[in-house]
């Protein structure tokens, strides 16, 4: 078969949702894509730990503190399905772990911004999460099936993290006037980062919408982000908070909130490492992969000793 | 093929706005722990199904590792760990003359058969 009919094929599968498996021929741009986005996905589970683990050893109460630890260890999991998908596309834990600490690879903007109070603990969850997870729900149906069955295990565990988010919100929401204060500086911290996370806007995008054909992804970025606001706009009622935006109102005629213009001078700042922890969240997954280093040359030490002692023993 | 996916998308920032060091990759020579497939029977009874897979250094480590990753909220009772390397698979490319075989032989199939209806307990 020449490369074309390969192409013809492969289109055919997608269209007729057909979920494409690592040893199946894919082009050569599809694999790029997904193993981009998937690595990409995975640092940011990683570095995700890292804004919340400043908390774990400050949470206001035991109980706290379990949910936390539960919600890190969470995430970790997550990143680790996700490595695994990638390493379906033919690269290794070391390369992506190399390039996320060498500062070549990205991961998602929203943690290089600093966790300044407990209240960002719930805004954190309720809405960092929250946007994380409109995404993989959609990320579920992915076309390629090791992406897609890592999405449906997180999304099974996401769902905790949003809800432990909004109740830490509501509780200070019911507190004294300074928990209450928190609780709204935090959501007024979090919320344009927030809709960031859902990237740039469809109209910045001239070129032909290649993963939608592929079924990469199956909502555009403006797509999930007015239906992430639509959704914010509504729960926050029951908070008794607002939302930092003047020109967020219901739209009756579009049925959908109106909101105002991102600042996406300070998005590309960010994405291009000067955001407020860009170099604190590296130099802290440096650390932790240096110090780590004599742990896994240990354990490598140790089954090679093991397994000599087998062999010895056999023979 | 050369289709440039320029589109930005969550999770997915394209290359020419990446910013950030690029020093020298100091882990690739290290020396890496082997990858495992993870496999949970759910409850006594069932099948031990394909979960995932994960690295570990050896077999005890990598079923720390699953039950950690994998069963942290109940999902099984019963873990097996195979190191990657060991598992032999069918080709997809030969998908079809390996299972073509199978479509053309509907009298396998006890709906093949066409009986009175008289015919009870069948």
């Amino acid at each position: 078969m020449s490369i074309h009919d390969l192409e013809i094929s492969f289109q055919n599968k997608i269209d007729s949702e057909i979920k494409i498996e690592p040893k199946d021929w894919m082009p050569e741009a599809y694999r790029k894509t997904n193993l981009r986005q998937i690595s990409q996905h995975a640092h940011s589970e990683i570095v995700g730990m890292l804004p919340e683990g400043n908390w774990i050893s400050r949470a206001p109460s035991l109980k706290r503190k379990a949910i936390l630890i539960a919600k890190v260890q969470d995430e970790a999991g997550h990143g680790l399905y996700l490595y695994s998908a990638a390493e379906t596309l033919g690269t290794s834990r070391e390369q992506m772990v190399a390039d996320l600490n060498s500062g070549k690879a990205k991961y998602s903007s929203i943690f290089n911004y600093p966790t300044l109070s407990w209240a960002d603990m719930g805004a954190v969850g309720w809405l960092v999460d929250g946007a994380a997870i409109l995404n993989q729900v959609m990320l579920c149906r992915t076309s390629y099936g090791p992406y897609a069955r890592a999405m449906v295990r997180i999304c099974k565990e996401e769902s905790f993290h949003q809800r432990q988010g909004f109740e830490t919100l509501l509780v200070l929401s019911k507190g004294t006037k300074e928990q209450r204060d928190m609780c709204q500086d935090a959501i007024n911290r979090w919320w344009w980062p927030s809709l960031m996370m859902f990237g740039p806007k469809d109209s910045e995008s001239t070129n032909s919408d290649q993963s939608m054909k592929w079924k990469i992804k199956r909502k555009t970025n403006d797509e999930l982000r007015q239906q992430f606001i639509d959704m914010i706009a509504e729960q926050i009622k029951l908070l008794g908070m607002t939302l930092p935006d003047a020109n967020l109102k219901w739209n009756a005629e579009r049925k959908h909130y109106d909101f105002g213009e991102i600042n996406w001078e300070e998005f590309w700042n960010v994405v291009k490492g000067n955001g407020p922890c860009n170099k604190q969240r590296l130099a802290d997954r440096n650390k932790a992969h240096d110090e780590g280093a004599w742990v896994r040359e240990a354990a490598m030490a140790y089954a090679a000793k093991r397994k000599n002692k087998t062999a010895n023993k056999a023979a | 093929m050369n289709i440039q996916v320029k589109k930005f998308y969550y999770g997915d920032i394209p290359e020419e706005n990446t910013g950030g060091t690029n020093p020298e990759n100091n882990y690739a020579q290290e020396n890496s722990w082997p990858l495992w497939e993870v496999f949970i029977r759910s409850k006594q009874g069932l099948d031990h199904k394909h979960a995932g897979s994960l690295h570990a250094a050896d077999a005890a480590m990598a079923i720390e590792n699953a039950r950690d990753v994998y069963t942290r909220r109940q999902e099984g009772v019963s873990l097996w760990v195979v190191e990657s390397k060991y598992i032999h698979a069918s080709n997809p490319d030969d998908a079809e003359m390996f299972y073509e075989p199978a479509a053309d032989k509907v009298y396998r199939h006890p709906t093949f058969y066409d009986l009175p209806d008289e015919v009870k307990h069948m």
